[in-house]
C-alpha cells in the first residue's frame, strides 16, 4: 500500500518543531508499524536526509521503549498493543497517517519522535521499592504465603512496562495509571505493606512535583494502556493516599 | 597455545564455594566508600550487580544505552527461572540442578562454576520475593512451580509469561532504593565505546552521551561488563534492536579472551520470517510445547497446495501429517531439548516440507490438546454427551487459562487465530552461551575487569536449558560478583580515586572520537543495516544450525569481504555531536563484523558437534543414534579462548581443559 | 524519608475535595428537586409551605452558607485543576482522537460545568435574590414567583438546556467521585456506574419536567 506521513519533526529540544509530509510506497501488510518507519528511514539516509529519530529496542511489547501517537491514539488504533505490537493491516492503501511524540510537559521533547521519560525513573527513585537488601539471608520464600487473589492483582499491576502511554493519552497528562499500578503492587503484598504509608506519599509528591497533571476519571488510559492496567489501580492508590494521610506523622 | 587457570577452589564440589567465600580478602566498609565502581548493562545481572555492590558501601556508576534501566533485554525473558528449591517434592536438589545444567550443556561447561550456581539457586526466589517480586502462587498463598524441557522436575518459577520482566522490575526497584540514597549514579542513553586500562588494570571506560554526543572519561577501580550476548551479530534474532556486542568485544581488543563464540542457541518456536523487510524475530515460550504437537505434511503435494492456498492446515487428515519429532525421538517427542528442536525443524524445511512462502515454517498445533482438556472439563463438569463444539469451547478455555497471552501476541503479529488453525512456527537466534572468558571470580583476563550475565561464557556449555539464564544473571549478580570483586579491589583500599587526565584515558578517549569521526565524514553509499543485513545472511547460510568445514572457511572469507566494504562504502548521516542512532548501529555492526569471523573461526576449529554447535561432519553413523550429533570429548573438551591479535583471523586460541570429577560424560539421548 | 507537609496540595487531595463537594451538590440537588415537585401539586401551599420553611429554618440558613461554599470550592478547585491540567501539556497535538478512548461527557466537565454555572448566577437573580431581599409586591406567593418566570418560553427553554447539561455532568462526574474516593470494587463499581447514570438521567429530567409542566400551563 502507499502512505502519507504526516510526521513531527523536532532537532532538539530548544527547536518549535513541526510536522513533515513524507511519501512511502510498496508497504506490506504484514510489516509492523516499525518496519514501514524503518524503511521510511532508509530511503531518507539514502537521500541523504536525516533519518526519523524514535525510540525501539525490544520490538515484542515488553521494553516499553516505543512511544507514538498515531493518528491521536498513543500507540495507534489498535487495542492492547505497544507501537512496535502495531501491524500495517489497521491501515488502508491511500491513508494520511499522523504521528507525533507522547506530549506532555513532564515528558519534553529530545529529538523528533523521542521524549524524556525519566520522570518515571524518579517517581520510582521516590519509593518504587522495598527496602530489603541483596544480602541473601531473607527469609525463605514460602515463609509468608500470599493470597493467591492478591499475587494475582499485584501481578496485573506489575506488569506496567512504563511507557508512558497513559500520560500521552490523558487529557489531563496525568501519571496516576503509572504510579497507581506501582503503589498497588506493593500495597498488595505483606512484603510491600511495611512502607506503604510512607511509599505512597512519597511517590505521590514526586509525581506532582515532575508536573504531570490531575486525574478526571476520564479512564483514556485504561483503554490506550499496552497492558491493560485497570483504573482500579487509581482508585487504590486514592485508599492507600487517605489512610496515609490519616495515619499522619 | 597456552592452558588457562581458571582459579578453581580446591575440596569437595558443594565445599568450594564456601570454602572460597571463607577465604578471600573483604574490605572494610570504611573503606568501601573509597571505591569505585563501573557497571555497564543494567540487566539481570548488571542490575542486580550494581544494586547489591551500592548496599555494601561501593560507589557505582551504572550504564544503560536505553532511557531507563528498566528497559534491558532482561525484560523481555517468558517462560521462569530455575530454582532447587524441591518445593514440589518431587526430589529435587542443588545436585539435580547441577548435573542437569551440566548435560543440557553437552558436558562443556566448568564444574565448579554451575554447582555454585546451583547452590544459590534458592536464594534467589528468596531475594525476588522479599523485594516484591510477584511470582504465581497456588490456592494456598505457597509458590507455584512450573516443569520445562530436558529436566524430569518442577522447579522453574515463574510470573505469567513475564517472568523476566517481574525479575528486572525487581532489581530496577534495588537499583532505585540506591540511586536514592546517591550509592548508584545512573548514566542512561549512555554507550561504553572503549574501556581504559592502566598498568594493566581495568580502571575506567569512555562512554558516549547519546543525547549529546559527548564522549565522556569515568574511571573506576573495577570494571564490570553486563552488556548481554551477541545474538544480533545474525541480524535476525529475538535480542533486541539495540542489543549488541561492543562493550564485549572492546574489552577483548583490549586483552580479555572471548570463549567459545561459536556456542549460540537457536530457539525452536519462534514467529517465522514473513519478508525481507523484517527487523527482529518473536520469541514464543517453550512452555507451548507441552501442549503443541509439531508437524509438517508428509506429501509434497500437500506442502504446495498449502503454500498456493489451496489447502488449509486443518484439511489434512492425521494420517497426511507428519509429527516428526514424535517419530524421530518417542521418548521426548515434542519436550527435547531446544537444539535437537531446532536442528529437527530444519532437516524438514531443507527437504523442502516448510510449510510458508519462504518455505522455513513448520506447524506447532493445538488442536490435540484443546480436544483432550475439552473432554476432560466435560468429566468434571458431568456432560455426558457433549457435542464437539462444546469440546472444543472448552478445551479453548482451558489453553487460553495457560498460554493466552502468548496466542494473542502471536495473533497480533500473524494474523491468523491459533486456536482454531495451527501456529507456524520456526528457529531463531536467541541466546548466546559463549562470551568473554572468566575465571571462578568471574575476572576477565584483564586485572579488574569482570563480565556477568549472558556477557561471560561461564555456565551453559554448548546449549542452555529453559529458564537458567534468569538464574545465573541473577546468580552472578547479586550472589557472586559482590563477593569476588572485594578480593581484588581489597588491594585497593589505598589507591584513592583513579585520575582520568592521564595518557591512557587520552588515548583510549582518541581513538573513539576518531572511529566516530571517520563515520561521520566516510562518503559512502551504502546504509549500516545493508552491511548488517549482508552479514546476518552469511551467518545463518553457513554458521547457523548446522555447520560444515567448507562453509565455515567461505563464511571467514566472505565476512571478512564485507567487513572491507563496509569500511569503504559506510553512510552514516547527521552529526557527532547530536543524537545520532545510526552512528550508534554503524559502531555496533563494525564490531559484529569482526565477532562474526570469529565466530565461524571457532565452529571451524570445533571438530565435533556439541548442543548448540552441529558440525555435519560429525554425527553417529549407524546404530540407534544415526544421525544424531557426535562429541569428542578425547579432543574436545576444553574451553575455546581467544585471545586478539588484529585480525579474527590472528586471533590465538587457549585452552581451558574441563575436567568432569563429578559427572560422568555420557552421550545425551532422546530417543 | 517523609513527603514535605502540603498534603491537601498533592494532585490527589485535590480530587478528593472535588468528590466530596461534588456528592454534596448531588445530594443538595435532591433536596432541591423533592420541593421543585410540590409546585405540580393542585395545592400550591404545599410548595409554598415548604419554601417558607426553607427560608426560615435556623438548620437551613446555615446549611445555605455551607452549600455556598461548596459551590465555590468545587467551582474554583474545578478551574484551577483545569488550568493545572492544561499546563501539563504546554504543546498540543495536531491530532488528537480522544473519542476513541474516553466519553464527551468525561472530556468536558469544565464546559458543562461552567455553564451551568452560568445558568446558577442567572437562577439566582431571577429567584433566589428576589425571593429572598427583592421586591415580592408583584407576586401573591413563592408559587406564584415560580409560575410567573416559566411563563416566559426564553427563561424554559435556557433552564431546559442547563439541565441538560447538568445531565451530562453528571454522568461523569457521580461515578468518577467514587473512584476518586477510591470507592472501585469489581461486584459494586458496575452498580454505582449504573445508579449515576440513572440519576443524572433522572433528577434533571425531574427539573425540567416542573419547568415544561408550568410552561404548558401558562399556554
Amino acid at each position: 500500500m502507499n502512505l502519507t506521513l504526516q510526521i513531527w519533526r523536532q532537532n532538539g529540544p530548544n527547536d518549535a518543531g513541526r510536522m513533515v509530509e513524507y511519501k512511502v510506497s510498496d508497504i506490506s501488510e504484514h510489516m509492523s508499524f516499525l518496519e514501514m518507519m524503518d524503511v521510511l528511514n532508509e530511503e531518507l539516509v539514502a537521500k541523504g536526509d536525516d533519518p526519523v529519530a524514535f525510540d525501539h529496542d525490544c520490538r515484542e511489547g515488553i521494553c516499553g521503549m516505543c512511544s507514538m501517537f498515531i493518528n491521536g491514539e498513543a500507540h495507534g488504533p489498535d487495542r492492547g498493543v505497544t507501537t512496535c505490537q502495531l501491524h500495517m493491516r489497521m491501515f488502508n492503501d491511500g491513508d494520511t497517517i499522523y504521528i507525533e511524540p507522547f506530549r506532555a510537559k513532564a515528558f519534553p521533547v529530545i529529538k523528533d519522535l523521542i521524549v524524556d521519560r525519566s520522570s518515571f525513573d524518579r517517581i520510582q527513585h521516590a519509593g518504587g521499592y522495598v527496602s530489603v537488601n541483596t544480602s541473601g539471608n531473607t527469609q525463605d520464600a514460602n515463609s509468608l504465603p500470599v493470597p493467591k487473589a492478591d499475587a494475582d492483582k499485584a501481578f496485573d499491576a506489575a506488569t506496567c512496562i512504563g511507557c508512558g502511554a497513559c500520560v500521552a493519552t490523558c487529557k489531563n497528562s496525568s501519571a496516576m495509571l503509572f504510579v497507581g499500578a506501582k503503589v498497588s503492587q506493593y500495597a498488595l503484598l505483606p512484603q510491600g505493606k511495611v512502607e506503604a504509608v510512607e511509599r505512597v506519599k512519597n511517590m505521590v509528591h514526586q509525581m506532582d512535583l515532575e508536573g504531570f497533571g490531575n486525574c478526571t476519571n476520564t479512564g483514556a488510559c485504561e483503554i490506550e494502556c499496552p497492558k491493560g492496567i485497570s483504573l482500579s489501580n487509581i482508585a487504590r492508590m486514592n485508599r492507600e493516599f487517605f489512610v496515609s494521610a490519616l495515619a499522619g506523622e | 597455545m597456552s592452558t588457562l587457570d581458571a582459579k578453581i577452589p580446591e575440596g569437595p564440589i558443594d565445599k568450594k564455594w564456601t570454602n572460597h567465600k571463607n577465604k578471600i580478602n573483604l574490605v572494610n566498609p570504611a573503606n568501601k566508600r573509597l571505591i569505585d565502581v563501573i557497571v555497564v548493562g543494567t540487566g539481570l545481572a548488571g542490575g542486580s550487580a550494581a544494586a547489591t555492590l551500592a548496599e555494601l558501601g561501593y560507589n557505582v556508576k551504572a550504564f544503560a544505552y536505553q532511557d531507563s534501566p528498566r528497559r534491558a533485554h532482561s525484560i523481555a525473558a517468558q517462560g521462569g527461572i530455575n530454582a532447587a528449591k524441591n518445593y514440589q517434592g518431587d526430589g529435587d536438589s542443588t545436585y539435580r540442578l547441577f548435573y542437569d545444567t551440566v548435560k543440557g550443556g553437552d558436558y562443556r561447561s566448568r564444574e565448579a562454576n554451575v554447582y555454585r550456581l546451583a547452590e544459590v539457586s534458592a536464594n534467589i526466589i528468596d531475594q525476588c520475593v522479599a523485594q516484591g517480586v510477584p511470582f504465581a502462587r497456588d490456592y494456598g498463598g505457597l509458590l507455584d512451580n512450573r516443569s520445562f524441557g530436558g529436566v524430569l522436575v518442577s522447579r522453574t518459577f515463574y510470573a505469567k509469561g513475564q517472568t523476566g520482566q517481574q525479575l528486572l522490575l525487581g532489581a530496577y526497584s534495588a537499583m532505585n532504593r540506591q540511586i536514592a540514597r546517591g550509592k548508584i549514579k545512573m548514566y542512561n542513553r549512555h554507550e561504553m565505546l572503549d574501556v581504559v586500562v592502566v598498568d594493566g588494570k581495568a580502571r575506567g571506560i569512555i562512554a558516549r552521551n547519546l543525547v549529546t554526543g559527548e564522549i565522556e572519561r569515568h574511571s573506576a577501580h573495577a570494571v564490570v561488563i553486563a552488556s548481554g550476548g551477541y545474538g544480533n551479530v545474525y541480524f535476525l534474532s529475538t535480542n533486541a534492536m539495540g542489543s549488541n556486542a561492543s562493550a564485549a568485544w572492546k574489552i577483548h581488543k583490549k586483552g580479555a579472551y572471548f570463549a567459545n563464540p561459536c556456542y549460540t542457541q537457536i530457539h525452536p518456536t519462534c514467529i517465522p520470517r514473513s519478508g525481507d523487510y523484517q527487523s527482529k524475530l518473536t520469541l514464543m515460550s517453550e512452555s507451548l510445547r507441552n501442549d503443541g504437537r509439531i508437524w509438517v505434511p508428509k506429501n509434497m503435494d500437500d506442502v504446495l497446495a498449502i503454500r498456493e492456498g489451496r489447502k488449509k492446515p486443518t484439511d489434512l487428515s492425521e494420517e497426511e501429517r507428519d509429527y516428526y519429532l514424535e517419530r524421530r525421538y518417542p521418548a521426548f517427542g515434542n519436550l527435547v531439548p531446544r537444539d535437537v528442536a531446532s536442528r529437527a525443524a530444519k532437516e524438514r524445511c531443507d527437504a523442502g516440507y516448510g510449510v510458508n512462502e519462504t518455505g522455513e515454517a513448520v506447524y506447532l498445533d493445538f488442536k490435540s490438546a484443546i480436544e483432550r482438556y475439552g473432554k476432560e472439563q466435560a468429566q468434571i463438569h458431568g456432560i455426558s454427551n457433549p457435542s464437539k463444539e462444546q469440546i472444543l469451547e472448552m478445551g479453548e478455555k482451558v489453553v487460553e487459562n495457560k498460554y493466552g497471552n502468548l496466542f494473542q501476541m502471536y495473533e497480533k503479529i500473524v494474523d491468523e487465530n491459533p486456536y482454531k488453525t495451527p501456529m507456524k512456527i520456526y528457529p531463531a537466534t536467541h541466546y548466546t552461551m559463549g562470551g568473554i572468558w572468566v575465571d571462578y571470580n568471574l575476572m576477565t583476563t584483564i586485572p579488574g575487569c569482570y563480565a556477568i550475565g549472558e556477557a561471560n561464557f561461564s555456565d551453559h556449555g554448548a546449549n542452555r536449558l529453559g529458564a537458567s539464564a534468569l538464574m545465573q544473571g541473577l546468580a552472578d549478580g547479586y550472589f557472586v560478583l559482590p563477593y569476588t570483586i572485594g578480593d581484588y579491589l581489597s588491594h585497593d583500599i589505598r589507591t584513592g580515586a583513579i585520575p582520568t587526565n592521564t595518557p591512557e584515558f587520552d588515548e583510549a578517549e582518541k581513538a573513539v572520537k576518531d572511529r566516530i569521526n571517520f563515520f561521520i565524514n566516510n562518503n559512502g553509499t551504502k546504509t549500516v543495516d545493508h552491511f548488517h543485513k549482508r552479514l546476518g545472511k552469511v551467518m545463518w547460510d553457513k554458521v547457523g544450525m548446522a555447520r560444515n568445514a567448507q562453509g565455515l572457511n567461505e563464511a571467514m572469507a566472505e565476512i571478512k569481504a564485507i567487513r572491507e566494504e563496509f569500511w569503504k562504502d559506510v553512510k552514516v548521516p547527521g552529526k557527532a555531536d547530536e543524537l545520532n542512532p545510526e552512528l550508534e548501529k554503524a559502531g555496533r555492526v563494525a564490531d559484529f563484523l569482526e565477532l562474526g569471523e570469529l565466530f565461524a573461526r571457532d565452529a571451524l576449529q570445533r571438530e565435533e558437534s556439541c548442543g548448540g554447535h552441529f558440525r555435519e561432519e560429525s554425527v553417529e553413523l549407524d546404530g540407534e543414534q544415526k544421525g544424531e550429533a557426535k562429541r569428542n570429548d578425547t579432543d574436545f573438551a576444553f574451553v575455546a579462548a581467544w585471545e586478539y591479535k588484529g585480525e579474527p583471523a590472528d586471533a590465538v586460541l587457549h585452552k581451558e581443559n574441563l575436567e568432569f570429577k563429578d559427572i560422568e560424560l555420557k552421550q545425551r539421548s532422546y530417543k | 524519608m517523609s513527603a514535605p507537609t502540603g498534603i491537601v496540595k498533592t494532585s490527589i487531595a485535590r480530587k478528593f475535595v472535588m468528590a466530596f463537594t461534588g456528592f454534596f451538590l448531588i445530594v443538595f440537588l435532591l433536596t432541591h428537586l423533592s420541593i421543585n415537585l410540590l409546585t405540580l401539586s393542585s395545592d400550591p401551599e404545599a410548595f409554598n409551605e415548604a419554601s417558607h420553611f426553607m427560608a426560615t429554618n435556623p438548620l437551613i440558613q446555615v446549611m445555605q452558607y455551607v452549600l455556598a461554599a461548596g459551590f465555590l470550592i468545587h467551582i474554583i478547585m474545578g478551574i484551577k485543576l483545569t488550568k493545572q491540567n492544561s499546563d501539563a501539556r504546554p504543546v498540543k497535538y495536531v491530532k488528537n482522537n480522544a473519542a476513541a478512548n474516553s466519553g464527551f461527557a468525561s472530556r468536558s466537565m469544565i464546559v458543562t460545568g461552567l455553564l451551568v454555572l452560568v445558568f446558577i448566577v442567572l437562577h439566582l437573580k431571577d429567584y433566589f435574590w428576589v425571593l429572598k431581599f427583592g421586591d415580592m409586591t408583584p407576586y401573591s406567593s413563592d408559587y406564584d414567583l415560580v409560575v410567573g418566570l416559566f411563563s416566559s418560553p426564553l427563561y424554559t427553554v435556557i433552564y431546559v438546556a442547563a439541565f441538560v447539561l447538568l445531565g451530562i455532568h453528571l454522568s461523569h462526574g457521580f461515578q468518577s467521585a467514587f473512584q476518586s474516593l477510591g470507592a472501585n470494587h469489581p461486584q459494586y463499581t458496575p452498580f454505582v456506574k449504573g445508579f449515576g447514570t440513572w440519576y443524572s438521567i433522572l433528577v434533571p429530567a425531574g427539573f425540567a419536567l416542573v419547568a415544561v409542566w408550568h410552561f404548558v400551563q401558562s399556554l
